[in-house]
Order: structure tokens, then sequence, then C-alpha cells
């Protein structure tokens, strides 16, 4: 019964402010929602020298890298979107946005949803500076979506999925539904070797060393810094 | 590419590795960086101002002059900077379209000042950006249209031989050009004047004599009036004909406002002088009168204000149009509840609710002429109601219209529809233009055959061609996308081609004399045993290397090589029927369907098989793409 008392009296209130504020004139509670607005996430990077450290860049790379990196993002940090729309800008004809999760996937590496200069550098190092070992094992995190050690073939074919959505819908010759599905058979023909349905990281790299256009590929980006 | 992209290049060509082990054929060589000299700081000097910048932040843009070796014309030797007698102002905002991409117009700077530097510094203004880019043009066509009436009033004074028609034109459109005009124009005017005058008082009740009950003077002076009527009709139709008759298209001018008003203010005197005094037409007649009035409108050539005062009206339709309809939404309302309420009360005017539309609409518009007086407390409670909503209904839309008058007659008669569509016209053609800009420039390279230079067997020379041709970002970008091609075995192609191999996609389940080669099965073509066996001639090493720029469409012998089936030519009837020399060295062994397909000088990128393009001929085949397996394009020369 005091509950009912209470709630009638905070209604009778209610109206009552509402009417008081329909005579003075202000109506709409003009509220002033103090949104609180995200305050813009500010990151700062680690020393220069600590990076130098860490990564295989040397200081002058790092500056310039920086650069073009705090350019882009002035807030210091990427979230995934982006990341997206940087990534799609390279590929005008088709649509980058699912290769680029999983690549924002495989830069961010403490799965904080957004990717700082650290990350960035510390894959950019791998990619560009790293060992073949090092790069193949950056690939095989890449295509393992569920971080699991296994490539299946669901994940393969997301991946390749999403490569061939990047080439987009004017290509020669005419991309068919079966032929991403084709692709994940070639693949998991060469490099599954005991047939077992899944990729091992250990499967995996031995099959792309001993594979002579791999190899020759994985140094074609070598001076691109 | 913008220019905050440009930095991320790196990355995108680094993630690149990811698809190296997913692809199937060998990659490019990348393009290398030949002059790779540690980033500089270059200052430029103008007029006293220096500004520095990144080298690598002017080259951003190789078609400007800042990006281009234009600049070393600026270059001074002793103090070691690039002088430019240029506005230092200006220049801010030219440097900035450098380093963000973006390029914006400062709206206190004037129009012209501003397109001669983008003029001299090789930055076309279509690049201006959207939040810029209304206010560039708005100004842009002002001072055009500015130059232009200063220009036809300097015209007014030239133009010795312009024949009598052109003279009378224009003396009609403008009368300031000449004396006659002048004297004419007033004349006219004068006599509308007096014609509307003469309607007027027509009317007026003159006494005709002390204890008879007034005439209208019309009626009295029957022979006056009437020679007043003739002389100003005559007027009239005289400058209606020679309007006709000076006009430029008679047609257009015969359909325009101005002479349908024309037409209907002298009609009614010609009706009138037809019929005779017949009583079941003089009705009628006397209505007609009615359009005599309309001779007042002709006053509209004679002031500017009238004009704008019936565009605007023109141009606020829809602010009249929900004027209108609001107002009748609230009559109807209102006539229905005061008709409900006054339903009781006794002798009540209100009979029907149409009957209280009037008791509405006057008492909406706050002129209560007191004819209609609801009687009961519900109907007078209802009325005040209704009186109050009149006043806001009929308040909110009139600001709208003011202030559209006011803008018309400053801006002056600018059509505001035409200024909106053409804005959005150019807006979706310029993003049409960024959107096919990337994305054309590598299929424009493509076909000069530029990227089948970037094998992994590359020589030195096609790496100095490319240099100069485009720069190393747009190089690294193409590379880029030649990786993703060869990594999913499929090529960009432009809609055009994307959609004749669509069509012949669709023609390939028709069966055919041609290769009854199915994609699906990829079985080898058993008919056409006559032609099977069909050998073309290796393509020879110089084919792949013409650089021709050939725009037309040639048509291209598409052959592919598939990897499981035996060597078996066979071809559409219409095809190849004049080719026979050469063999088909398909190394690999694979199924051979040739379709016709016209597409400019692709390159040719295998090395496994080389033939010889055959004479152009009709596309006919369709082409039978089997994904995984090689494709060999060659072209006629």
């Amino acid at each position: 019964m005091s509950s009912c008392r209470k709630r009638c009296k905070r209604q009778i209130l209610k109206f009552a402010q509402y009417f008081f504020r329909f005579i003075t004139g202000t109506l709409n509670a003009d509220s002033v929602e103090d949104e609180l607005e995200l305050s813009a996430v500010r990151h700062r990077p680690e020393a220069l020298e600590l990076l130098e450290a860490q990564t295989r860049f040397s200081r002058k790379e790092l500056q310039i890298l920086y650069r073009g990196f705090k350019n882009e993002c002035p807030s210091g940090v990427v979230n995934e979107d982006t990341f997206k729309e940087i990534y799609a800008q390279f590929f005008p004809q088709g649509d980058a946005s699912t290769y680029a999760h999983f690549l924002f996937n495989a830069f961010d590496t403490d799965h904080n949803g957004s990717v700082s200069f650290e990350d960035f550098v510390m894959g950019l190092s791998i990619l560009l500076r790293g060992t073949v070992q090092e790069k193949l094992n950056w690939a095989f995190n890449l295509y393992d979506i569920n971080k699991d050690g296994y490539i299946t073939k669901e994940e393969m074919l997301d991946i390749i999925k999403s490569i061939y959505d990047m080439m987009g819908k004017c290509t020669y010759p005419i991309l068919k539904e079966e032929t991403p599905r084709q692709h994940v058979e070639i693949f998991f023909q060469k490099m599954d070797k005991n047939r077992d349905g899944v990729v091992t990281i250990d499967e995996f790299i031995d099959c792309c060393q001993n594979d002579e256009n791999i190899m020759r590929s994985m140094q074609l980006f070598e001076n691109v810094i | 590419m913008a220019a905050g992209v440009a930095a991320w290049l790196p990355f995108a060509r680094a993630a690149a590795i990811g698809w190296m082990p997913v692809a199937n054929l060998p990659m490019p060589v990348a393009p290398t960086n030949k002059n790779k000299h540690q980033d500089e700081i270059i200052i430029l000097n103008v007029s006293g101002r220096r500004f520095q910048t990144w080298r690598n932040t002017l080259d951003r843009y190789p078609d400007t002059l800042l990006g281009s070796s234009e600049k070393e014309f600026f270059f001074n030797e002793e103090t070691r900077e690039y002088f430019f007698d240029r506005d230092p102002d200006l220049f801010r905002s030219i440097l900035n379209f450098y380093r963000t991409g973006k390029l914006h117009y400062p709206r206190y700077e004037c129009i012209s000042a501003y397109d001669e530097e983008l003029a001299f510094f090789g930055i076309i203004p279509e690049i201006i950006s959207d939040c810029c880019y209304e206010e560039y043009k708005d100004r842009k066509r002002e001072n055009i249209e500015r130059l232009m009436d200063d220009l036809e009033d300097n015209k007014d004074s030239k133009l010795p031989n312009m024949t009598f028609r052109e003279t009378m034109w224009r003396a009609f459109e403008n009368p300031h050009t000449s004396t006659m005009a002048l004297v004419f124009y007033y004349v006219t005017g004068f006599f509308i004047a007096i014609s509307v005058l003469t309607n007027v008082v027509e009317t007026v009740p003159c006494s005709y004599m002390p204890n008879q009950r007034d005439i209208p003077c019309g009626e009295r002076y029957t022979e006056a009036f009437f020679c007043m009527d003739t002389a100003c009709v005559m007027i009239f139709t005289v400058e209606y004909l020679m309007r006709l008759f000076a006009a430029p298209s008679r047609y257009r001018f015969m359909r325009s406002v101005m002479s349908i008003i024309d037409v209907v203010a002298i009609l009614p005197y010609y009706i009138g002088l037809v019929m005779t005094n017949n009583e079941d037409v003089s009705g009628a007649f006397v209505t007609l009168r009615v359009f005599r009035v309309f001779r007042i409108f002709k006053f509209s050539r004679h002031s500017q204000g009238l004009r704008i005062l019936g565009y605007t009206l023109k141009s606020c339709a829809s602010e009249l149009g929900f004027l209108l309809f609001s107002l009748t939404m609230a009559i109807i309302i209102f006539a229905t509840v005061m008709f409900y309420a006054e339903k009781g009360s006794s002798s009540s005017k209100f009979t029907s609710i149409p009957a209280s539309f009037w008791y509405t609409i006057v008492t909406m518009t706050t002129l209560g002429y007191g004819d209609m007086v609801p009687k009961t407390i519900a109907g007078k409670i209802f009325g005040s109601i209704c009186s109050l909503s009149g006043v806001l209904v009929i308040a909110l839309p009139v600001p709208v219209i003011v202030s559209n008058f006011s803008r018309i007659y400053h801006q002056n008669q600018r059509a505001d529809k035409r200024r909106a569509q053409k804005v959005q016209k150019a807006k979706l053609a310029r993003m049409r233009i960024s959107k096919n800009g990337s994305s054309s420039a590598f299929l424009h390279s493509k076909r000069n055959g530029l990227n089948q230079s970037l094998e992994l067997t590359g020589s030195l020379e096609e790496d100095q061609h490319l240099k100069k041709t485009t720069s190393l970002l747009e190089s690294q970008h193409h590379h880029l996308l030649h990786c993703l091609e060869k990594t999913t075995n499929h090529e960009f192609v432009d809609e055009r081609l994307y959609e004749q191999g669509y069509l012949q996609t669709a023609l390939q389940n028709f069966p055919s004399q041609s290769p009854s080669l199915s994609s699906e099965e990829g079985i080898t073509g058993t008919c056409c045993s006559r032609r099977t066996k069909k050998n073309i001639p290796p393509l020879s090493a110089t084919n792949t290397h013409s650089h021709t720029h050939n725009l037309q469409e040639l048509s291209a012998l598409h052959i592919q090589c598939g990897e499981q089936h035996p060597l078996n030519t066979s071809r559409s009837s219409l095809n190849l029927m004049s080719d026979e020399s050469g063999s088909l060295n398909c190394k690999s062994s694979g199924l051979v369907t040739t379709a016709i397909i016209s597409i400019p000088t692709p390159p040719s990128n295998n090395s496994r098989a080389n033939p010889d393009a055959p004479p152009p001929a009709n596309p006919d085949a369709p082409p039978l793409p089997n994904p995984g397996t090689d494709v060999v394009r060659i072209s006629a020369l």
C-alpha cells in the first residue's frame, strides 16, 4: 500500500513539474544530457629507444613510420573501423573489410580492440625484417582465426573468400562460387600431409619451406621501408 | 590516393605476405626505389615567407608543379631554396593540400586570385574537398555571371550590324537601349494604365438625371468608353504583333507567360466585336470582360519587383501548398466541431458543416464578420480555440515566404533548382571520378603493358620506362594489386569487359557447334573434328613487349591451357577460318578453347604457351573459364 502511495506521489510530482514548466514556457526539459563524451582515447607510444630495441627498425625508420601513423590516426590508436577504411583505399574495386578484419586481429596481439603504434611496428618488423620462420609464423597466425594452433578448412575458406572479395566483381575470368573452395582444396592438398583435415604449424612451415615459389615471394617485400 | 594513405602503403604491402602461402602463381617483381635518398626538408620561399616541408610530401602529387621537376625552374642556387614570387597567404592552402590531401578554399579570398594560384601550381579545382566545394562553386558562378553582365552592357553599344528584327527585339527587351525603345516603353505603360482606369471608371455610377436611379458611367457615355477601349486594344494588338515579329523564336514567345497575358487581355474585345447583341451569349460576353483586368498584369514587364513577386510565389509553391493543406485540415476539423456543438441551439446559423466552413474561415483569419456567431457555451469555447489556432497556422509559413522573397530579390532571380541540380550532378560526377580514379589507373597501366615487365625476370629497361610514366607510389600500389591478381588467379577488368564476359558466360550453356566444353566438367571437345588440331603459331617475343597503346578494341584470341586434359583445340565455326599457320605450343597439356573476345592489348604473361595472334575475328565463341588454370591471352596486332 505504501509503495503504491509512493508511486502515486512521484507521478503527481512529475506531473506538477511538467505543468509548471508548461506554464513558464520551458517545455521539453531541455535536458542537457551530459553525454559523457567518450574522451578521445589518446595513446602515447613508448620511447623511441625502447622500440628501437624491440624491433629491427632503425631510429630514422621508426620516425618515418610514426609520422605516417600519426598523420592518419591522430589519436595514436587505430580501431577496427579506421583500419578497414584505410585498407579499403588500396583496393577500390573490391570489398577489403573482411580481410582487413583478419589482418586487424593479427596485428592486435593483445586483443584489446585497437592497434597501437607498438603493435603496428612489431607486426611490421616481423613482416619486413623477420626471418622466414617468423614470417611463416605470422602468416599461420593470420590464417588461424581462433588461434587454436590448427587451420581448419572452414577457417581457410573464410580467409580465401575474403581475399577473393578484395578482387571485387569485375574480374576476368568471372568469379564463381566454387572458386574459393577449389582454392582451399588445392591448399590443403599441398599442406595437409597427414590428411587429418587440419594444418598444424609444423606442417605449414615444412611445406612452405619446400616450396620455392613461396620462399621467393616471401623475400619480395624486403625493401618496402 | 590520399596523402595520408600513402604513408600506409608500406603496411599494405607488408601485409600482402599473408597472401603468399595461398597463392598458386609466382609473384611479380617489386618496383625498386632506385634513387633512395634520405628524406630531406626543402625550403619554399614564397615572397619572403619560408615554408618548409619534406620532399616526400611534395612528391605525393607528381602531376602538379611542386611535385614534379617543374619546380627546379624556381630553384635558387645561392640560397638553396625554391623561390616563388606569389601570394604567401594563398600558398598556405596549397601547401596544406600536399600535407593533408584536402584542398580547402578560404572564404575571405577572392575567387579569381585563388583560381590563378591553382592554375599556376597545376592543381585542378575539382579536388577541392566537400567542405569548401559548394562555397567555391557559388562564388565562381557569381563571378561568371557578373562578368557576363558586364559583357552584355558593353555589348549593347557595339554590334552595328544586327538585323532590323534583332534590333527590335533588343529594344523590346531592354528599353534603355535607344530613345525609341524608351518612348515605346512609356507609351505602352501609359496606355495600360489608361485601360485599367477605364475599366474601373466604367462601373462608377454617374447620375443621369437627379430623380432617376444611378446608372454606371459606362452605360451613359457608351461611345466614349468604346473609343477608349478600341484605342487601347489597338495599341496592344500592334505591340503584340510587333513582338511576335521580332521574337527570335516565335513558338517559344507564344508559349511564354507574358504573351499569354497579352492575348487574354485583348481577346474579349475582339470576341465582343464578333458577337452580335445576342441575348443568350451576352451573359457570357459580360463574363469575358472580366478578363480585361488581366491588362494590369502587363505592368509586370515594366516592373521588376512584380516579376520577382511572381517568381517568389512560384518558388514557394511548396510552402504555399503546405499552408493551404494545413488550413484545409484545420477548417474541416473546426467546422465539424462547431456544427455539432451548435446543433443543439435553436435558430442556429450553423445549418450544415459546409455552412460552418464560412464561420471557420472568417474566424481563423481573424476577420470576424459576425454574421455567424456561436450561441452555446461549448460553441463559444471551441470558437475561441479556433481563432487562436488560426493565427498560428497562418503565421507559420509566412516568414518562409518572406525570406524567400528577399533572397530572390537580392540575388536577382537566380534559379534555385537549377543550382541544386548542378551541384548534385557535379558532386556525383566527382565522387565517381575519385572512386574510379585509382582503379582505372591500375587498369590503364595494365593496358599499357607495364605490369608484365614486372615479372620475376624483369629487366632493367622496363624499370626505367616505368619510372618515367608513373610515380613510385603508384607503381608500388599497382604491384600490390598485381600480387593480388596472381594470388587469386583472376584479373581486374573494367566494367565494360566484365559485362561482355558475363554475357558470354551466359551463352556458355548454349549448345553450339563450338566446343562442347563446359567448365563444370572440363570435357574435351569432341565435335568439329575437322577443325581440331588447328595450330596456332607461337607468339613471338616481340609482341609481348609492344607497348602499343591500342585504345581501340582488338579481338583477342583467348586460349586456356588447363592442367588435366590433353591438347585439344576446338573452335567455334566463325573464327579463325583464315588463320592457319603456326602451332599451338601448349607445353602444359590442356584443353584449349578459343574464344574471341574484344580486349585491348593485354599482356601475354605466360611464357609456357606462346600462341600467335590471329587476325581479328568476330567475338562469337563463349569463353570457358576454368578456374585454377593458366590463362593466356593473345592479341591481334
